[in-house]
């Protein structure tokens, strides 16, 4: 699936969850199954720093594609970063770059990625691009 | 009043968030300003205009006579031997950075000490650091101990070390993340043996306490009107006057000079006019009248016996949480009485408090959850973030069961 069709995706499961405390409860399980970062990667040079939650961020590559893997210490966040790490996961840093965020909004999570939010999601999503922005630049490995 | 009566003079908790009425929790940030106060903003905002102490026409009399009214009102409110020891700016964290500069410029030369307490606001924190910085002078920590008490014996030895004394002691009248009062007239009393001068962060105690300056001996007492049900925007610097007096000005502009010239110099106006540049925030400063006034109307008995009870059912409550560990426990700590006020931070074992303060919030309750502009605190108890719930006057022992009911579905949720 290219990226804008998982995010189309998503705007779909989540149109079947109608109020608050289902999408957050949805948010905690996709948060649960998310497998947690190993110890070893959750070094300080991966920790996105939050006044509300921490997030980390792994991130390799393979036949030109990057492939991220994060956690957070709070489960709501966890979950909406399932989300990115599912949708940007697996493409290429053009995809990467070409794409956009709309489908945060679609889902009424988009004051969670607000800049004073200070939860690290927005901190995250940034470092994903920058991964995808200097991986464009350099040579494929 | 009773506590009923008192929540109906405040048309903000009367409102309904996601279709929930609103239980309102986070009284330490900020709490809701009653009908008296709003009363006063809507007046002068709509007609009572004028800039104040400058010009002879109606309005700017008015609004004078409002401000200057606001101060005295102040004055007696904390006790201040004179109202030249009242000095309005916007809040607290405003008149602790006036204090950094101004006493920092005045008095602390290179190699000086300056005290802070590791139970500390950053606001009570960050400008002492850059003092420090400008000045050259060194930063040196009173440590809490585990429980957030502060032992006497660890001050002394601060403040016995060879050589000069500190500068000056800051210390919080009543940690935001802890909610106990540190037995500030003996830390005081030590300070001053030592011929220490203190500023005292009141930016929660005087929510909480009757506070007498003079009785309390502080030198500096400072706290914001947004805490106390006045308008956002406000705060008051007391200072007692021969330190004042001494102090050169912090910020240079209209209404705190005595005369300019480009020739000869520019000489500054008196007390308290030297510390209050520019155009005050004079409908702001009216408001903030109200709202002590509001505030004096009120049987303090009431009100004590009111937070009391919330503060003793509430402590139970949350300690029969299954994995809860609350923060700022009432006691005896090294021959002192640490009172709480109803401020409560926990943990909760298995659920991150960003989480739950999210949950909660869509249940109509706004808690808070995070560091709470305390890290250096929180550092010291090993956490990341904590879930603070904080109660005014005029929150009910039923929405102190609601919440409790609510934080325990959340929980079943997280968990």
């Amino acid at each position: 699936m290219t990226i804008p069709e998982k995010q189309q995706k998503i705007v779909e499961e989540f149109s079947f969850l109608e109020d608050w405390m289902d999408k957050y409860e949805y948010l905690i399980e996709l948060g649960k199954n998310l497998p947690p970062l190993e110890e070893g990667s959750k070094q300080e040079k991966n920790l996105i720093k939050g006044c509300q939650s921490r997030v980390w961020l792994d991130v390799s590559r393979e036949d030109g594609k990057l492939y991220f893997k994060a956690d957070s210490d709070a489960l709501i966040t966890k979950g909406i970063i399932s989300l990115l790490v599912h949708v940007f996961s697996g493409h290429t840093p053009v995809e990467i770059l070409e794409s956009n965020m709309d489908f945060i909004e679609k889902i009424g999570l988009k004051d969670h990625l607000s800049p004073t939010r200070a939860n690290g999601l927005l901190s995250m999503i940034q470092q994903i691009r920058m991964y995808a922005f200097v991986a464009n630049t350099e040579k494929p490995s | 009043m009773n506590i009923s009566q008192i929540r109906d003079q405040f048309p903000a908790l009367q409102q309904k968030v996601y279709g929930k009425p609103l239980v309102y929790l986070d009284n330490s940030a900020t709490t809701q300003k009653p009908e008296q106060v709003l009363q006063v903003l809507r007046e002068m905002n709509a007609g009572i205009n004028g800039n104040i102490h400058r010009a002879v026409h109606y309005l700017s009399v008015e609004c004078t006579e409002r401000y200057d009214k606001a101060r005295k009102t102040i004055r007696d409110f904390i006790n201040a031997a004179s109202e030249n020891e009242v000095i309005f700016t916007s809040g607290t964290t405003a008149s602790l950075n006036l204090l950094a500069f101004s006493f920092g410029q005045t008095y602390v030369r290179p190699g000086d000490r300056i005290i802070i307490t590791r139970t500390e606001h950053h606001s009570n924190i960050v400008p002492w650091q850059m003092m420090c910085q400008r000045a050259g002078a060194l930063l040196e920590v009173w440590e809490m101990d585990q429980t957030g008490a502060l032992d006497p014996k660890k001050l002394e030895q601060i403040l016995d070390k060879p050589g000069d004394p500190p500068k000056l002691l800051a210390i919080t009248h009543i940690s935001n993340v802890l909610g106990i009062v540190n037995p500030l007239a003996e830390i005081i009393r030590i300070a001053h043996f030592y011929q220490v001068p203190v500023v005292v962060d009141g930016a929660q105690g005087i929510v909480h306490q009757k506070v007498d300056v003079q009785k309390l001996d502080a030198d500096f007492y400072v706290f914001s009107g947004h805490k106390l049900y006045g308008p956002t925007g406000t705060g008051i610097l007391y200072g007692k006057e021969k330190f004042l007096e001494e102090m050169v000005p912090w910020q240079g502009g209209g209404d705190m000079i005595e005369s300019v010239s480009l020739e000869k110099g520019t000489t500054y106006a008196k007390l308290p006019l030297k510390f209050e540049a520019g155009t005050a925030n004079f409908t702001g400063v009216a408001g903030l009248g109200a709202a002590v006034e509001f505030v004096q109307s009120l049987d303090n008995g009431t009100i004590e016996e009111h937070e009391k009870t919330i503060t003793e059912k509430a402590i139970k409550l949350l300690q029969e949480i299954d994995g809860c560990t609350l923060y700022g426990i009432p006691g005896t700590y090294y021959g002192q009485v640490y009172d709480k006020i109803p401020v409560f931070s926990m943990s909760i074992e298995g659920a991150h408090p960003s989480d739950i303060a999210m949950m909660l919030d869509k249940m109509g309750i706004a808690a808070r959850s995070g560091m709470l502009c305390a890290e250096p605190l929180l550092a010291r108890l090993n956490l990341t973030s904590v879930l603070r719930a904080s109660f005014a006057l005029y929150n009910t022992m039923e929405e102190l069961e609601f919440f409790v009911d609510s934080l325990k579905k959340v929980l079943k949720i997280l968990r």
